[in-house]
């Protein structure tokens, strides 16, 4: 399920801080929301999103019902290395995702 | 003279304070049990321990009035030079007056090289948000905003 939208830089110099965006498709459901006969929603959210650079971890989030659906974070790296990038969304009732990026340092 | 008037005024404040909690509580108790500024405090804690949170060095840019709270940029930056003795570990954003206090914990490292994050957030009132560093020395830095949001998130109902 191609439900992640990436973007990292295809090529960087080397020790250049590249910025990475990320967003993954998904309903974050707070689980404080009321159907109209008055049911409680249950929560259904990512919990946890990493992001490893060649299988060592450089950013990792928890997230909670705050952050809005559709998680969309970004953040900054430092291109060391040409090589790949796998990212990892966890979250409520079973869920798991992930996707990657590679990169060229020159 | 003036020690009757000061006691008057004491008086009137104070039942128009109780007037305002009687007339608030009946409206509270009827949302779900949100956070408010003692469970944020609470929730800080939790996070950051009893270490001194000071202000300065961190910067939240997000919009002072929104219309839709359920989708709002947030973009937390902090002024450090990254370098691997003097960076930030962490980010933490905590809110007032959602159901919960928590809105996310970043982790970040040397490797990031800046220290800046965006996300996007909900918020169910207008209210105060706080986003606070742990930067390597594990000394903490905070700042706040104030937003105001004309269209509430998180507690609607669903059609």
């Amino acid at each position: 399920m191609a439900s992640a939208l990436i973007n990292v830089p295809k090529k960087a110099k080397r020790g250049e801080i590249i910025e990475i965006k990320t967003l993954m498709s998904h309903i974050m459901e707070t689980g404080f929301r009321h159907t109209a006969s008055g049911q409680l929603v249950p929560r259904d959210i990512i919990t946890s999103f990493t992001c490893r650079y060649n299988g060592v971890e450089v950013f990792r989030a928890d997230l909670f019902p705050a952050i809005a659906a559709n998680p969309f974070i970004t953040f900054f790296t430092v291109a060391k290395e040409s090589g790949k990038f796998d990212f990892e969304w966890i979250g409520d009732n079973g869920f798991a995702d992930a996707a990657s990026a590679t990169i060229t340092v020159e | 003279m003036r020690k009757s008037e000061a006691s008057t005024r004491r008086r009137f404040l104070r039942l128009a304070g109780s007037a305002a909690a009687i007339g608030v509580v009946p409206v509270v108790s009827l949302r779900p049990a949100t956070a408010t500024p003692d469970t944020m405090a609470a929730a800080i804690r939790n996070v950051v321990g009893t270490a001194a949170v000071k202000p300065g060095k961190v910067k939240l840019d997000i919009p002072p009035l929104v219309e839709n709270g359920n989708t709002v940029p947030m973009t937390v930056s902090v002024a450090s030079p990254m370098t691997s003795d003097d960076f930030v570990k962490s980010i933490h954003v905590f809110n007032e007056k959602n159901p919960q206090p928590n809105i996310g914990n970043f982790y970040l490292g040397p490797q990031v090289g800046r220290a800046q994050i965006s996300t996007r957030i909900r918020l169910a009132d207008s209210q105060k948000i706080i986003a606070i560093a742990r930067l390597a020395d594990d000394s903490l830095w905070s700042v706040s905003a104030d937003v105001v949001v004309t269209l509430a998130a998180c507690t609607e109902e669903v059609m």
